[in-house]
C-alpha cells in the first residue's frame, strides 16, 4: 500500500469524498471558535488598540498565499518526475484558491494599514512581495487558460510554476534590497523574542489551523471537479470515436 | 548556430523585420512621460533613471511575441527542430540576436534620451553599464516566455502577463544601479547582483526555454 | 542501417489515430503513405521524424538521418532565393548548393527574395532545401502540393537519384509519381475506438 494509490483518479475521489465532509466540519468549528475567540477575547494592543485584531484575518491568509504556491511546487514536481494526472489537475485548482489567499492577505494589509501607518498602501517590502507573489498566480492562471490540451497546459504551467518559484524568491531579496519599510517583523517566528504574547498566540494558531483545513477542503473539492471535468472530456472523446 | 544568428540579423534589419521600431517606441515613452509628469528639471532628475530603465523593458517585451512566432508560422521552427542543432542552443542564439537587434540600440540610445530627461551628470556611465548588463537577461527570459506562448493565438498580452513579473528582479537592481550613480552614490552592489542574475538567467534559462518549446512542439 | 519502426501507436493531442504501424526502410528504397484525409498521415511522419512522442513502440535509425519537408516550407520572404538555401545548408553543416538549385531548376531565380516567388516555386525552394541537408531519410508530407506536371517530374527526379545515391524516402502523396516505391495504406491501421487515449484513461 503506498501513497502514489492515491494517483489514480478514481481511489483519489473516494478518498476525498470521506475525508472532505470532517474537513469542512472542523475547518468551520476552528475558524468560529479561533475568530470569536481573538475578536471578543483578547486584550486591545497597548499600542494598536482594536486594529490588531484584523491578525486573525491577516496572517492566516498571507501564511495560505505562500504555502498555496508552495503546494502547487511540489505538486508540479510531481507531475513532472512521475506524471500522475491527479497532481497536475491539484496544482491547478490550488491556484484561484492562493489568488484569494494573497488579496485576502492585501487587503486586510491595507485595511490595517491605514490605521498604524496612515495610509492604505505602502511599498513596503512584504506588501510588496504578497503584490509581487499575486502577479504570478494571475500569470499561472492565465497560462492554465489560454492552452487547450490538458497535458501540454500541465507541463506549461509546471515549468513555469518552477522557474516563477526561483524568480519569486529573487524578487523578494530584491524588494528588501531596494525598500527596508515600515513592516512590522514576523508575528510568528522560531525566534520568540520577536512573536506575538501568548494571549494573541494561541487564538491566532487556531485561526491558521481553520485556514489550513479550509485551504485542503477546498483544493480536494477542486481537484475532484477538475477530475471530473476530464471524466467528461475522456467520455465525449470515446463517444466521438464510436459514432 | 552562427548560420541562424546572422539569419536573424538580416531578417530584422532587412524591410518589414522591424528592427528601430523598439528603439523609435523608447524614444516616445521617453518623450511622453514630461507630458505626464510635469516639466520641472528637479522631478525629471529625480525620476530619470527609473524611467529610462522602465522604457528600454517595455521596448524590450514590445518585440518579443515575433521571436519564435514567425518562425513557428512558416513552419521553421519544426525545420529547424529536425536539424542537428540543439534547441535549447537555437534559443539562446535567437536571444542574441534579439540583444543585439532590441537591445543593444536601446544601451546605446539612453544616454541621449537621459539629456532629455535631465539625467544627472553622474549617472550616465553608470546607466549605461547597468543596461548593458541587464538587458540580455531580459531578451532571455523573453526567450522562455515567448516559448512558453509559442502555440497560442494571440498570446503578445499572455507573454506580457508571463514575462513582466519574471523582470522584476532585473528592474529593481538595474534602476537602482542607475539611481544610486545619478545621486552620487556608489553603484557596486547593486550591479554586481544585476550582473549575478544575468549570468544566472544566461546559464539555466536556455534549457527551461528548450524544455517548454519541446513541449509545444509535439 | 535501415529505418525500423515497430508496433508504433501515434495520437493527435492525446487521442490516438494509429497503432501497430510497422514497416522498415532500406537504403535505396522509398515508402509511400497512402490513406483519406484526416487519417493519421502527417501524425505518423511528425513521429518519425521526432517531433512528436510516439504513444507506443518504437522508432529506430531515425536518429540524426530525417531531413523533413511538411507543408509549410519555412522560408523567410525577405532573404532571396540563395540565402534561405544557404542557411539550411549551414545549419546542417553542408556548403554546397548548386546541385540543389540546378536539381529543382532555381538556378534563375537565385537573387530573388523568397517573397516574390510563385507558390509552386516556393515549394521548388523548400523541397530544394531537402537536398542541402546531406541526410539520408527524406521525410516528406504532401511534397507536391501546388507544384505543376513539369515540378513533379523535376521532383520525381531528384527523389530517385536520392535512391540511387543510397538514400530513403518515406512520403505521404496522392499522386502517382513513377518511382518505384513500396505502399503503406494507414487506414488499415486507425487506432481501435476501445483503445482511449493513455492520458485519459484513468478517468473512466
Amino acid at each position: 500500500m503506498s501513497l502514489w494509490e492515491y494517483a489514480n483518479p478514481v481511489k483519489f475521489l473516494a478518498l476525498s469524498e470521506r475525508v472532505m465532509p470532517w474537513l469542512w466540519v472542523s475547518s468551520a468549528v476552528c475558524l468560529v471558535v479561533g475568530l470569536i475567540w481573538g475578536f471578543f477575547f483578547t486584550p486591545d494592543d497597548f499600542r494598536q488598540g482594536s486594529t490588531v485584531k484584523i491578525i486573525y484575518l491577516h496572517v492566516p491568509a498571507a501564511l495560505m498565499a505562500i504555502n498555496a504556491w508552495f503546494m502547487m511546487l511540489v505538486a508540479s514536481l510531481i507531475w513532472i518526475v512521475r506524471r500522475h494526472h491527479v497532481s497536475a489537475l491539484a496544482a491547478k485548482a490550488a491556484a484561484p484558491v492562493g489568488i484569494v489567499m494573497t488579496l485576502i492577505a492585501l487587503v486586510t494589509g491595507a485595511i490595517w494599514g491605514q490605521p498604524m501607518w496612515g495610509t492604505w498602501w505602502a511599498w513596503d517590502p512584504r506588501l510588496t512581495s504578497f503584490l509581487i507573489l499575486f502577479l504570478f498566480y494571475l500569470g499561472y492562471v492565465a497560462l492554465w487558460e489560454a492552452i487547450e490540451d490538458p497535458d501540454t497546459a500541465a507541463d506549461l504551467t509546471s515549468i513555469l510554476c518552477l522557474v516563477g518559484t526561483v524568480f519569486a524568491v529573487l524578487s523578494r531579496y530584491a524588494v528588501l534590497f531596494w525598500n527596508q519599510g515600515l513592516h512590522q517583523g514576523a508575528s510568528l517566528s522560531l525566534d520568540k523574542e520577536e512573536n506575538v504574547a501568548d494571549v494573541f498566540y494561541f487564538p491566532l494558531l487556531v485561526c491558521i489551523g481553520g485556514f489550513v483545513l479550509l485551504f485542503l477542503a477546498l483544493v480536494l473539492y477542486r481537484t475532484g471537479t477538475e477530475i471530473r471535468v476530464r471524466r467528461t472530456r475522456a467520455l465525449m472523446a470515446r463517444e466521438a470515436k464510436l459514432a | 548556430m552562427r548560420a541562424l544568428f546572422f539569419r536573424d540579423l538580416a531578417l530584422a534589419l532587412r524591410a518589414g523585420g522591424g528592427f528601430g521600431l523598439g528603439l523609435a517606441f523608447f524614444l516616445i515613452v521617453v518623450v511622453l512621460v514630461p507630458f505626464s509628469v510635469g516639466p520641472q528639471s528637479a522631478l525629471l532628475t529625480q525620476i530619470a533613471p527609473g524611467v529610462l530603465w522602465l522604457g528600454a523593458l517595455l521596448a524590450c517585451l514590445l518585440s518579443l511575441d515575433r521571436l519564435l512566432a514567425v518562425d513557428w508560422e512558416d513552419g521553421a521552427l519544426d525545420l529547424l527542430a529536425t536539424s542537428p542543432l540543439p534547441l535549447e542552443g537555437i534559443l539562446a542564439v535567437k536571444a542574441a540576436a534579439h540583444w543585439v537587434t532590441t537591445g543593444l540600440p536601446l544601451v546605446l540610445a539612453a544616454p541621449v534620451l537621459g539629456v532629455l530627461l535631465n539625467l544627472a551628470p553622474g549617472g550616465y556611465g553608470v546607466l549605461v553599464l547597468s543596461l548593458a548588463l541587464g538587458t540580455p537577461a531580459l531578451s532571455m527570459i523573453g526567450a522562455f516566455g515567448a516559448a512558453l506562448t509559442v502555440g497560442i493565438k494571440r498570446g503578445g498580452l499572455l507573454l506580457s502577463l508571463l514575462v513582466l513579473p519574471l523582470y522584476v528582479p532585473t528592474l529593481i537592481f538595474g534602476a537602482e544601479a542607475a539611481r544610486r550613480a545619478a545621486q552620487g552614490l556608489d553603484p557596486a552592489t547593486p550591479l554586481l547582483l544585476l550582473a549575478g542574475i544575468t549570468l544566472a538567467v544566461l546559464a539555466a534559462m536556455p534549457f527551461a526555454a528548450g524544455l517548454v518549446l519541446r513541449v509545444n512542439l509535439r | 542501417m535501415e529505418l525500423k519502426v515497430t508496433d508504433l501507436a501515434v495520437g493527435r493531442g492525446g487521442v490516438p489515430v494509429l497503432a501497430g504501424v510497422s514497416f522498415a526502410l532500406g537504403a535505396g528504397r522509398a515508402l509511400v503513405l497512402r490513406g483519406p484525409n484526416g487519417s493519421g498521415k502527417t501524425t505518423l511522419l511528425r513521429t518519425v521524424a521526432g517531433l512528436q512522442a510516439p504513444m507506443a513502440g518504437s522508432v529506430a535509425g531515425a536518429e540524426d538521418r530525417i531531413a523533413y519537408a511538411a507543408h509549410a516550407d519555412g522560408l523567410k520572404a525577405a532573404l532571396t532565393v540563395s540565402e534561405n538555401l544557404q542557411f539550411w545548408a549551414s545549419v546542417f553543416g553542408q556548403s554546397d548548393i548548386a546541385p540543389a538549385l540546378a536539381a529543382f531548376d532555381l538556378e534563375g531565380l537565385v537573387d530573388r527574395r523568397a517573397g516574390q516567388l510563385s507558390a509552386g516555386q516556393k515549394r521548388r525552394l523548400g523541397l530544394a532545401r531537402l537536398m542541402v541537408t546531406g541526410r539520408d531519410v527524406w521525410v516528406l508530407d504532401e511534397p507536391t502540393v501546388s507544384l505543376d506536371a513539369a515540378s513533379v517530374a523535376l521532383f520525381a527526379d531528384a527523389v530517385r537519384a536520392h535512391l540511387a545515391r543510397g538514400g530513403a524516402a518515406l512520403m505521404a502523396t496522392h499522386i502517382e509519381l513513377g518511382i518505384e516505391a513500396d505502399v503503406l495504406d494507414v487506414s488499415g491501421y486507425r487506432a481501435a475506438a476501445t483503445e482511449m487515449a493513455s492520458a485519459d484513461e484513468a478517468f473512466l
